[in-house]
C-alpha cells in the first residue's frame, strides 16, 4: 500500500520526490545515531546480563523514537526556508507545493525508509527455505511483521501531517501528541509476540490519527460523503 | 575467462565526471549575437535576483549567463524564464535520479543472483598487491599502494586525455573512443550473458548467442557515437556503466575498493576546482572552442540542439537563448584485467552538467542535465560492494543508495549556486562511504536485536 500511495500521489511531481528522499534520508540519520547511542550503551555493558540488555534494548527504542521526532522537527524547519526560497522565485508568489502536501510527503518518506528497514530483509529471508517459528514463537512471524510495518508507514504519514501542522499553527499540543502515540506504538510493540497487544491499539491509534488529519487537512464528512456518492 | 593477449597499450583514462554548468562566453552564432547577449544579460539578472532570494533546492539553474551587461530585459520574458527554470529545476535532479538508480539496480540485481561477480579471480594489474595478507597493518598498506597506482593511472591518463584533446589529436581520441566502447559493448556483455544465462540454467547455443550480441553491440555502437533515440542511447549508457560498475566490483579487493572510492573523489575536488587541475584546463579548453564533448562520455538526459534548430525573434520577444555550452569533459578509461584481457575500456567523462538550451520562443526549453559516465559507474560499484560484501545486507544497501542520491541532489544544488563546472563525485561518495560504514556496522546489530524481538521503533 506504501508503495500505491507513491505511485499515485508522489511519483508525478519531481518536488515531491527529492522531498521524499529528503525525509527518508532524515530518518535515516536518526536511526544512526540512535543505533551509535544504543552501541555505545551495549558496548559499555555487561553482555551476559539478560535483563540489562533488556532493558538497554527498552532504552534504546524509546531513545529511537525520540530522535526520529526531533528529526522530523528539524526536517519541518528545513522545508520551511525551502518554501520561503521556493515562494521567492516563483512569479506569483505563491508556492509550487504547500506545506501540507510537504507534510504529507515527508510523512511518506519517513514512513517508506522505516517500513523498508524493518522488512526487507526479512523479505529476503522469507524468500530462502524454512519454517517460520520453529523454535516456538509465533507462527505469524511473517504475517504480523507485514501489518506492523504497513500500520507503521500509514502512522508515520500521518504522524507527518499531524505534525507539521501543530508547527505550523504553533500548537504544543498536537506535536507531544504525536510524540506520545509514536512511544505508545513503539512501546506496545513489546507486547510481542502477544500480538494483540500490539497490532489491535497500533491500528486503533492509526485509525484515531488517520481521521485527524483529514480533519485537519480540510476534509470533513460531508467531503467524504460527495467523494464515496460521486464515484459511484 | 577469455584470455587473449593484446599488445596495445592499455592506457587508463580515467574520466572524472563533474557536474558542470558551464557558462557560454561566445554566444554559437553570430546572428544571435544582439539578441543573446540581451537575452544573457536579461537572464544575468534574473538569476542573479533569483539567487539573491532563493534557496530552493530545485533551482537547477539553465542558463548559465555571463551576462554582456546590456541590461536590457522584458520583464515578460525574465520571468517566464524564472517560471520555466523553476519547473525545470525539479526535473533535472529527476531526470539524473532515474538513470543513476535503474543503473544501480541493475548492479545490485546482478550482485545479488549472479555469484560470478562476487569470487574472487584474481585482481587488475592496477592493484597489485594482494590483500590476502596475516596482518591488519599489512593489508591497510597494501591497499593504500593499490590506491596511489591507480590514482597516479588515472592522472596519467587523463593528462594524456587532456594533451591530446589540446592538440586536437581528434582522430585518435574518437579512435580510441570507439574501441574503448567496442570492447565494453561485445566483450564484457557477453561475458555477463554468460554468466547470467549459467546462474539460471538457460542453456543457449552459439548462433544465438552470437547474433543477440552483435545486434545489442552494433546498436549500441551506433547509438552512442552516431544518433539514435535519445532513450536508447540512455539505455545503452545505463548499460555500459553497469558492466562496467561490475567488472570493477569483481576486480578490486575488498578494502582497496574503499579507499580507492575515497581517494578518486578528493581526487575528483582537486581536479575539477584547482586552477591548473586537468580536468578544468580540458573544460576550458573546450569552452574556448565551444564545442561539443564526445558523446560515449556523458550521459545526457535531453536532447541536445544543435545551434541551426531555434529561431531567434530579436524583435518581438526576445531572442530565443542557444545557449550551448560546450565544455565538456571526456575521458576515457581503459583498463585491463590482470588475467589479460586486452583492453578494456571504460569510458567515464567528466560531466559538465549544464542546461543545454535552446529555447524557441515560448516553446519548452529542451533543457537538459549532464552527467558523466564515471560518476554512474562509480556509484553504482559504491552500492554494489555495499549489496555484495555488507552483512547487513539489503539494509545497508538501501542506505548508501539514499546516501546517494541525496548527494547527488546537494550537488546539484550547489551546480545551481555555482554555475560552473562542479564535480559529481565528492559529496554523494563521501555520504555513500560514511552510510556504509555506520551502517553496516552501528545500525545492524540495533536492527538485528529490534528483529529478532519484533520490537518496532
Amino acid at each position: 500500500p506504501a508503495f500505491g500511495l507513491f505511485i499515485f500521489t508522489i511519483a508525478r511531481d519531481p518536488l515531491r520526490i527529492i522531498i521524499l528522499i529528503a525525509g527518508a534520508f532524515f530518518w535515516l540519520v536518526s536511526l544512526l545515531l540512535s543505533s551509535l547511542i544504543w552501541f555505545i550503551a551495549v558496548k559499555a555493558s555487561d553482555p551476559q546480563d539478560e535483563r540489562l540488555q533488556k532493558g538497554l534494548l527498552i532504552f534504546g527504542v524509546m531513545f529511537s523514537v525520540l530522535l526520529q521526532e526531533a528529526f522530523r522537527f528539524l526536517y519541518y524547519k528545513l522545508l520551511r526556508k525551502a518554501i520561503e526560497g521556493l515562494v521567492a522565485l516563483s512569479e506569483d508568489g505563491c508556492s509550487p507545493i504547500s506545506i501540507q502536501q510537504m507534510a504529507y510527503v515527508a510523512g511518506v518518506g519517513f514512513g517508506l525508509m522505516s517500513g523498508a528497514f524493518s522488512m526487507i530483509n526479512l523479505l529476503a529471508d522469507a524468500l530462502g527455505p524454512g519454517t517460520v517459528g520453529i523454535h516456538g514463537d509465533s507462527q505469524l512471524y511473517f504475517l504480523t511483521s507485514a501489518f506492523m510495518t504497513m500500520v507503521l508507514i500509514f502512522l508515520h504519514t500521518f504522524w507527518g501531517i499531524l505534525f507539521f501542522h501543530g508547527c505550523e499553527h504553533r500548537r504544543w499540543w498536537e506535536i507531544a501528541a504525536v510524540v506520545i502515540m509514536h512511544l505508545i506504538v513503539s512501546g506496545s510493540s513489546f507486547c510481542n509476540p502477544l500480538y494483540v497487544g500490539s497490532l489491535v491499539p497500533s491500528y486503533l491509534l492509526m485509525a484515531a490519527a488517520a481521521a485527524w488529519a483529514y480533519l485537519l487537512s480540510g476534509g470533513s464528512a460531508q467531503n467524504l460523503r460527495r467523494f464515496l456518492l460521486c464515484k459511484c | 575467462m577469455i584470455t587473449f593477449m593484446n599488445n596495445s597499450d592499455s592506457e587508463e583514462e580515467p574520466c572524472n565526471e563533474r557536474t558542470s554548468l558551464m557558462s557560454a562566453e561566445s554566444p554559437p552564432v553570430p546572428s544571435y549575437q544582439d539578441g543573446l547577449q540581451a537575452s544573457e544579460a536579461g537572464e544575468a539578472q534574473a538569476h542573479r535576483k533569483r539567487r539573491a532570494g532563493s534557496r530552493g533546492p530545485n533551482n537547477i539553474a539553465g542558463g548559465e549567463m555571463s551576462g554582456s551587461g546590456v541590461p536590457v530585459r522584458e520583464s515578460a520574458l525574465e520571468n517566464e524564464e524564472e517560471e520555466l527554470t523553476l519547473k525545470y529545476g525539479a526535473k533535472h535532479v529527476i531526470m539524473l535520479f532515474v538513470p543513476v538508480t535503474l543503473c544501480m539496480i541493475v548492479v545490485v540485481a546482478t550482485i545479488k543472483s549472479v555469484r560470478f561477480y562476487t569470487e574472487k579471480n584474481g585482481q587488475l594489474i592496477y592493484t597489485p598487491f594482494s590483500e590476502d595478507t596475516p596482518s591488519v597493518g599489512q593489508r591497510l598498506l597494501n591497499s593504500v599502494l593499490n590506491t596511489i597506482i591507480m590514482i597516479s593511472v588515472i592522472i596519467v591518463m587523463t593528462v594524456f586525455l587532456v594533451l591530446l584533446y589540446k592538440y586536437r589529436c581528434y582522430k585518435f581520441i574518437h579512435g580510441w573512443l570507439i574501441l574503448s566502447s567496442l570492447m565494453l559493448l561485445f566483450l564484457f556483455t557477453y561475458i555477463y550473458l554468460g554468466e547470467v544465462l549459467k546462474t539460471y540454467n538457460v542453456a543457449m547455443d552459439y548462433p544465438t548467442l552470437f547474433i543477440v550480441i552483435w545486434n545489442f553491440g552494433a546498436v549500441g555502437m551506433i547509438c552512442i557515437h552516431w544518433k539514435g533515440p535519445l532513450q536508447l542511447q540512455q539505455a545503452y549508457l545505463i548499460m555500459i556503466s553497469a558492466l562496467m560498475a561490475l567488472v570493477f566490483i569483481k576486480y578490486l579487493p575488498e578494502w582497496s575498493a574503499w579507499v580507492i572510492l575515497g581517494a578518486i573523489s578528493i581526487y575528483d575536488l582537486m581536479a575539477v576546482l584547482c586552477p591548473k587541475g586537468p580536468l578544468r584546463m580540458l573544460v576550458e579548453t573546450a569552452q574556448e572552442r565551444n564545442e561539443p564533448i564526445f558523446p560515449a562520455l556523458i550521459y545526457s538526459s535531453a536532447m541536445m540542439w544543435t545551434v541551426g534548430m531555434a529561431k531567434p525573434d530579436t524583435a518581438a520577444r526576445g531572442p530565443s537563448q542557444q545557449r550551448w555550452d560546450a565544455a565538456e569533459d571526456g575521458r576515457e578509461h581503459l583498463r585491463s584485467p590482470s588475467h589479460a584481457e586486452s583492453q578494456m575500456s571504460e569510458t567515464r567523462s567528466p560531466v559538465p552538467t549544464r542546461p543545454v538550451t535552446s529555447l524557441e520562443e515560448l516553446e519548452e526549453e529542451e533543457r537538459g542535465v549532464k552527467l558523466g559516465l564515471g560518476d554512474f559507474i562509480f556509484y553504482s560499484v559504491l552500492v554494489g560492494k555495499a549489496a555484495a560484501t555488507a552483512s547487513g545486507d539489503w539494509n545497508t544497501t538501501l542506505a548508501c543508495f539514499v546516501a546517494i542520491l541525496i548527494g547527488l541532489c546537494l550537488t546539484l544544488l550547489l551546480l545551481a549556486v555555482f554555475k560552473k563546472a562542479l564535480p559529481a563525485l565528492p559529496i554523494s561518495i563521501t555520504f555513500g562511504l560514511i552510510f556504509y560504514f555506520s551502517t553496516d556496522n552501528l545500525v545492524r546489530p540495533f536492527m538485528d536485536t529490534l528483529a529478532s524481538h519484533q520490537l518496532y521503533i
